[in-house]
């Protein structure tokens, strides 16, 4: 138990410290790292919101399998740790609209950030529940989740069309 | 040459009341009116076409929050910063002992009660051409929506826009017409009235001149952001090239074709949509596919 608990203890050292070094060493990278990372995350919302909106604008035929497997990925998505994916720095002042579209907003004082991810993942979760039931329950669903991603796009991305 | 000079002054001093009188608050014809009887169940319809709640509403409010109508937001601009009026039912600090005709005057001639000039931050120049009984519909569902005690803002205006009367200039040299585009036929007749009325789309999509006129030269023809950051995107036809079944969907979602999502102020506008029949959103589409082309 005592040896485990040193390996643990020494693990956690050396990656806090070659955690710093990567900061100082190439900090940049690091973010840069990051800010893939969310975006491939919102690429896979995209990817599997793109086939339950599909549904519901009815150019796609419904089909409740691949609609509950969709709305599933969905959910597990917004339930995954992002608190790597967001470091401070990581927005579009410092690192260039190029990079990133994320306002410095998110980590200001009074940002609410949190509970309006939260309200995605509820969107999600409510999505998961409806889509399997029937066209008519995914398109009741479909609403409030896209009204739960613009909820953070509203505040907190650069809005340039 | 001393008679001249009284005449150049009886001219001088006719002229400043001939003035006075046309920058004069208008207000709507109490007639129409008269009879109306508001239905605060249509009116929520009227509501959320109109975006109140999009400036109206504390900013950062959600849900339930977004329905109390207490103001305070900051709207920035080359002429100053507007912030939202709290509108809320409260009969002293919002608008809760409003009549209808009153609430009428501010919608289609942008006059207070008290009879001075709007700043066309608040839309009126759109929502002159609400019909009356909506009107009527919209100040009875108002009534119906919890009271706020939040005082309201002053403008943060300079010299000499801060000059109240010089709106009525201001309307006198660009009025509204009562229809942007000529329009046949319904469902796109029905869009017409919510994009160009209630909706007041035009007042972001459309571009202005120096003195912050519509140029309805180029209607919906995009423009840049009035918080100077960033553009507003051209609706006209040969822009928005998305399919009929892509633009509804958007209205009511927020999702684009490759299902990004709206950003911005138009997050807000799909928030407010989202709460109409698809009817109404299939309408605003058909409008949206017949506006003329200025290149």
């Amino acid at each position: 138990m005592k040896k485990s608990l040193t390996i643990l203890t020494s693990l956690v050292l050396s990656a806090s410290f070659s955690a710093s070094a990567i900061g100082d060493e190439s900090g940049d990278a690091a973010t840069k790292a990051a800010i893939k990372a969310r975006q491939a995350q919102m690429q896979l919302y995209a990817f599997n919101i793109g086939l339950l909106g599909g549904m519901a604008k009815g150019e796609i035929e419904y089909n409740a399998d691949a609609a509950s497997k969709a709305a599933a990925n969905l959910a597990a998505l917004s339930r995954l740790d992002q608190s790597r994916s967001w470091p401070m720095g990581s927005d579009n002042a410092k690192m260039g609209a190029e990079t990133t579209a994320a306002l410095p907003a998110i980590w200001a004082e009074g940002s609410d950030i949190m509970s309006k991810g939260m309200a995605l993942g509820e969107a999600a979760a409510a999505m998961e529940q409806a889509a399997g039931g029937g066209l008519d329950a995914l398109r009741g669903a479909i609403g409030p989740l896209g009204n739960s991603c613009g909820g953070c796009h509203k505040s907190y991305r650069q809005s340039d069309d | 040459m001393r008679r001249a000079i009284r005449y150049l002054v009886l001219l001088g001093v006719l002229a400043a009341i001939v003035m006075w009188w046309l920058t004069a608050p208008a207000r709507v014809d109490r007639a129409v009116f008269a009879d109306l009887t508001g239905d605060a169940a249509r009116g929520e319809r009227v509501f959320w076409v109109s975006g109140c709640a999009s400036c109206h509403a504390a900013p950062k409010a959600e849900g339930a929050e977004r329905l109390i109508l207490s103001g305070g937001m900051a709207f920035p601009s080359p002429f100053g910063t507007f912030y939202a009026p709290n509108i809320s039912s409260d009969p002293q600090y919002g608008i809760g002992n409003w009549t209808v005709v009153q609430l009428a005057d501010a919608m289609v001639h942008g006059t207070s009660p008290e009879g001075a000039h709007y700043y066309p931050a608040f839309p009126y120049t759109s929502y002159g051409r609400a019909m009356p009984g909506d009107i009527a519909d919209i100040h009875a569902f108002l009534q119906t929506l919890p009271a706020s005690d939040q005082a309201s803002l002053a403008h943060d205006v300079g010299f000499p826009f801060n000059i109240r009367r010089g709106l009525g200039v201001w309307k006198l040299l660009f009025p509204a017409p009562s229809r942007v585009i000529d329009v046949a036929g319904d469902p796109a007749s029905q869009g017409q009235y919510l994009v160009e009325g209630l909706g007041h789309c035009g007042e972001c999509h459309t571009p202005r001149g120096a003195l912050g006129q519509l140029d309805y030269s180029q209607w919906m023809a995009g423009a840049p952001a009035p918080d100077g950051k960033g553009k507003v995107p051209a609706l006209t036809p040969d822009k928005l090239t998305w399919s009929d079944r892509d633009v509804t969907a958007y209205l009511s979602t927020g999702f684009t074709p490759e299902y990004d999502s709206a950003g911005g102020h138009m997050a807000d506008v799909v928030q407010n949509l989202a709460h109409l029949p698809e009817s109404d959103l299939q309408a605003i589409t058909a409008y949206l596919r017949v506006l003329p082309v200025n290149n």
